[in-house]
């Protein structure tokens, strides 16, 4: 005997508390504490803080925490989350070439005023677990140099013999992606916004789809820094700007195949990334990415490939977007689903009925 | 619960952004109006543009109906009700009489809305033509120049293929002669009682960052040829529970042996026909007098 699905309320308090425990794990285990999940899962809290586009490590930790690792569940929580606070205004544009930077590297010269700094990456490490961290983590202290302080850019170098395509200064405030709804085409300033916050995935995929010819970008990596860089408001009030902290950015700049024609004198061009944090592997991604989209403006050729499609990466790029729409074909669908069944039992007999 | 958050939890700001765009959808029935959707607390696809519709039309004296698959008691119509709740203190209810903003998943309730009353569909592809081209650039342009041979052609190939329009759900219709809009995925049954009501229908998409709107009173025409004519359809039972012959149904398997039942999808209207001495083939057998 068929009895009506009642109880939905209580089977969904039912299901958090359920949640809330497993999330927990053992108890016999140590809880995480945030400051554990800010100083030993750096990464993940950087990649958190990128995608949900909100700058707080304690928050991006916490949310970490309350998703259980899900990082794509945490930038949720995040974005949510940044959705409530007020916007008080807007910060003056940060100066990355003011950078005080822990890494910076170049690969298209062997050495370069500021020099090569490899600060703390993976890229020379072999790939062996270290079984020793499973019984203690403590590491010896590194011998470490100050922060570079502002070093030039290698695209300044390029730039003051004209190789390199020039990037006009422009004083008109971007556009904002969370405030106005997309409208297509959109203009390099939105679709940067589109593709730092975008999910790392997608765009590394993207990316390196570029590099394997479905629309080739011929990218160096000219630069790559990491570092802390101020970031300073105009104050009505006062008339001047002040600075209102600090943050980790990572910025890419890729110099690619040139331009030119027989009146145009043959050039570089650009692609750009920047991204919070220790997040180099979606900054390059991103300047790839970046350089792709500009095929129209640079006179290229469109070979039909998704990563010069505007409209294909900017309306999938969003790991929210792209994970509620998905999940959602959980819920009950048995309306539509019935109206279906009804729809092939008439096709069906209406066939049966023609052929006897 | 202490509320922490704006009433409705969306700032006023917010809440006047997105009254424009329903103004703006009211005024031209049909069009799909851009709108700065905002992330919410619950995930894109699961409701996010019918909540920031309903957060933009709740007063603190409304009562509120939350609906999905018609069913009051499904886990999401739960969810999104519980939302309200806590955010905005409002009163709710089941009844679709008594409701005077009602947010629905996929159905129509079969009590017919009166004046006064705001339904609000979620949408999760507003774009009646975005099967048959993916771009969004393309399908504005369509619009605007009202150029909807194709979707002409698909019905066509429709009848072409299967010797009847094979869409059941999220039947396209044109509003007041003028744009074809995807009524959301309400079953084609539902479509009739899209056209000439005296309720305010209002559509939200949250992830695709659309609003359109049906006035009262609009005419709300499904598509179709004079040779091959809309048809709401439904299984052919009645209701199980309550007896009606004329309610949207979902079937329901009872045993692994083919055994199966027909109920109302619309859980109000069931509960109500009960209770009002209506029985059906299945109905609990009263004591005997």
């Amino acid at each position: 005997m068929y009895v009506a699905v009642k109880g939905g309320e209580r089977a969904i308090d039912n299901a958090h508390a359920f949640l809330a425990e497993e999330r927990r794990g053992d108890p016999t285990v140590p809880d995480l504490s945030i400051a554990q999940i800010r100083a030993q899962m750096a990464l993940a809290v950087n990649r958190v803080m990128a995608e949900g586009s909100l700058y707080d490590p304690d928050l991006a930790a916490l949310a970490i925490k309350q998703a259980r690792g899900d990082l794509i569940e945490a930038i949720f929580l995040i974005r949510a989350y940044r959705t409530t606070l007020p916007r008080l205004g807007h910060s003056n544009p940060v100066d990355t070439g003011a950078m005080a930077a822990v890494r910076r590297i170049s690969a298209t010269y062997k050495d370069l005023p500021g020099g090569q700094v490899l600060g703390p990456t993976f890229d020379y490490t072999h790939r062996l677990i270290d079984f020793a961290l499973a019984a203690e983590g403590d590491a010896p202290e590194a011998p470490r140099a100050a922060p570079l302080g502002p070093v030039p850019r290698v695209t300044g170098f390029l730039d003051r013999e004209g190789l390199i395509e020039d990037e006009p200064a422009s004083d008109t405030p971007p556009r904002d992606l969370t405030r106005e709804p997309m409208e297509l085409p959109a203009d390099r300033a939105l679709r940067l916004q589109a593709l730092t916050r975008g999910d790392e995935g997608f765009i590394l995929s993207l990316a390196y789809s570029s590099q394997r010819g479905y629309g080739r970008t011929h990218p160096f990596v000219g630069e790559l820094r990491i570092g802390e860089v101020a970031v300073e408001m105009d104050i009505p009030e006062l008339g001047f700007a002040i600075e209102i902290g600090e943050i980790t950015v990572t910025e890419c700049e890729t110099v690619n195949q040139f331009t030119g024609s027989k009146t145009q004198p043959a050039q570089f061009t650009r692609g750009y990334g920047l991204v919070f944090g220790q997040t180099e592997r979606k900054a390059i991604s991103m300047s790839l990415v970046d350089r792709a989209l500009r095929w129209a403006e640079l006179g290229e050729e469109n070979t039909g490939a998704p990563v010069q499609d505007q409209e294909f990466v900017l309306m999938h790029a969003d790991n929210i977007q792209a994970t509620g729409f998905l999940e959602h074909i959980k819920l009950p669908h048995y309306v539509d689903f019935q109206s279906e069944l009804e729809l092939v039992r008439a096709l069906r007999s209406g066939l049966r009925e023609a052929a006897e | 619960m202490s509320n922490h958050y704006n009433f409705a939890y969306l700032d006023e700001q917010t809440k006047r952004m997105i009254r424009r765009a329903i103004l703006k959808g009211v005024a031209v029935p049909g069009y799909q109006v851009p709108f700065a959707s905002r992330e919410m607390p619950m995930p894109y696809g699961w409701g996010t543009g019918g909540v920031q519709v309903t957060a933009a039309c709740l007063t603190p004296e409304d009562r509120l109906k939350v609906i999905d698959q018609g069913a009051d008691d499904t886990t999401n119509a739960v969810s999104i009700r519980k939302f309200f709740q806590r955010t905005a203190e409002v009163a709710v209810t089941e009844h679709t009489a008594e409701a005077t903003v009602i947010q629905t998943r996929h159905r129509i309730p079969e009590r017919p809305l009166t004046a006064g009353q705001i339904l609000v569909y979620q949408v999760p592809i507003p774009e009646p033509l975005r099967f048959l081209e993916p771009r969004e650039t393309e399908t504005r342009r369509m619009h605007a120049l009202e150029d909807y041979g194709l979707m002409h052609v698909k019905l066509y190939e429709d009848i072409a293929r299967n010797g009847a329009i094979a869409t059941s759900y999220a039947y396209p219709v044109k509003v007041e002669g003028r744009y074809v809009m995807d009524p959301s995925p309400i079953p084609k049954f539902d479509n009739p009682k899209l056209s000439g009501t005296p309720a305010l229908q209002l559509f939200g998409a949250g992830r695709e960052q659309r609003i359109y709107a049906i006035p009262p009173f609009t005419e709300v025409i499904s598509l179709d040829f004079e040779d091959y004519p809309f048809e709401a359809t439904k299984a052919p039972h009645a209701c199980d529970l309550c007896g009606d012959g004329g309610s949207y149904l979902d079937e329901v398997i009872t045993d692994d042996a083919g055994g199966r039942m027909f109920v109302c999808s619309d859980t109000d209207h069931c509960a109500s026909r009960q209770a009002a001495g209506h029985r059906g083939r299945l109905s609990p057998q009263e004591d005997a007098a």
